[in-house]
């Protein structure tokens, strides 16, 4: 019987892992020094993907009302624009590590937030965004490299990091829809 | 000079120990599926957002706490059933915060300053003005 415990401690000990914590990572920009001023580039319109929700958590991109399991396919076509449209992001040749002279995509994606919205919901639309950017360097990283972008080395990495940059701008939240 | 007599018949059988230790090692797999480790205790109730894409916290050391939600129903007679804000193990305001994460920094060493982290557990169910405020009011000065 002891043994048999014994065998059971030391299954435990091997399989427990104690609770990780996992969160989205986020570096909050410097505070812009007042005496500076400020560098307004004007990004181009049809470089921004404009996503707003509301107090009653509804969806709106690019001015259409839209479903959440559409939003990862949305942003992933519109980083993409696999076929050059003229209302998609335009494309800028840049010189990469690893790639040489390539044309990367200029899209910024744009969130703004009622401060009715909830936390969750704000959440999840992050988290799609950033699927959809993940999903796009991962599938760079399998066909430039072979392997998946989580195996890559930092230098690699960092290439393909500047191949989809694609910042996820927060505006900050306004009282949009009305009262609460 | 008494005499201790030894009286076979009423002695008293030897307790059969054998099975001791399992007893004990019963106890102790209760105590270790029921403990849970945590350092401070948690007074909101945090539902935290599902999400795919996270990355796992590797330095806990490195990292504050700040909990947002409902405080728990046995705190609700005292602090109301509205979403607060919990730094270690008290409710405290936003104009807190500033001070709290200054206080967080000292404890670390020098090495580690820059590469301090926040993590912020937020019910899902509570409005973004409080995340907006704690945002703005309570990082603005550590950036």
């Amino acid at each position: 019987m002891a043994d048999i415990a014994f065998l059971l401690l030391i299954f435990f000990l091997a399989a427990t892992t104690m609770d990780s914590d996992t969160g989205l990572m986020r570096q909050l920009p410097a505070i812009p020094d007042p005496n500076v001023p400020q560098d307004v580039n004007k990004i181009n319109d049809r470089n921004i993907l404009e996503v707003k929700v509301n107090k009653d958590n509804l969806l709106l991109v690019e001015g259409q009302l839209t479903e959440f399991n559409q939003l990862r396919e949305i942003a992933h076509d519109f980083i993409l624009n696999a076929t050059d449209e003229p209302n998609m992001p335009e494309k800028e040749v840049v010189n990469i590590p690893f790639f040489g002279n390539v044309a990367i995509t200029k899209a910024v994606i744009s969130l703004q937030n009622d401060i009715g919205t909830k936390y969750g919901v704000y959440i999840a639309v992050q988290n799609e965004l950033i699927a959809a950017r993940t999903e796009l360097r991962d599938n760079l990283s399998r066909q430039e490299f072979g392997i998946p972008y989580e195996k890559l080395d930092e230098e690699r990495k960092g290439a393909i990091d500047d191949f989809f940059k694609v910042p996820i701008s927060e505006a900050e939240p306004k009282r949009i829809g009305g009262d609460q | 000079m008494a005499k201790f007599v030894k009286t076979g018949k009423k002695s008293v059988k030897a307790l059969n120990t054998s099975s001791l230790p399992d007893i004990v090692f019963m106890i102790l797999f209760f105590f270790m599926a029921v403990t849970t480790m945590r350092e401070t205790e948690v007074m909101v109730t945090v539902r935290i957002p599902d999400a795919t894409e996270g990355k796992v916290l590797e330095k806990k050391s490195l990292a504050s706490f700040i909990y947002i939600g409902e405080p728990l129903e046995a705190f609700q007679a005292l602090y109301g059933s509205e979403p607060k804000i919990q730094l270690n193990d008290t409710f405290k305001e936003i104009a807190d915060i500033q001070d709290f994460i200054a206080q967080e920094r000292e404890q670390l060493n020098e090495a580690d300053k820059t590469k301090m982290l926040v993590v912020l557990k937020i019910d899902r169910d509570t409005k973004m003005d409080q995340y907006k405020a704690v945002l703005t009011d309570g990082f603005c000065f550590s950036r």
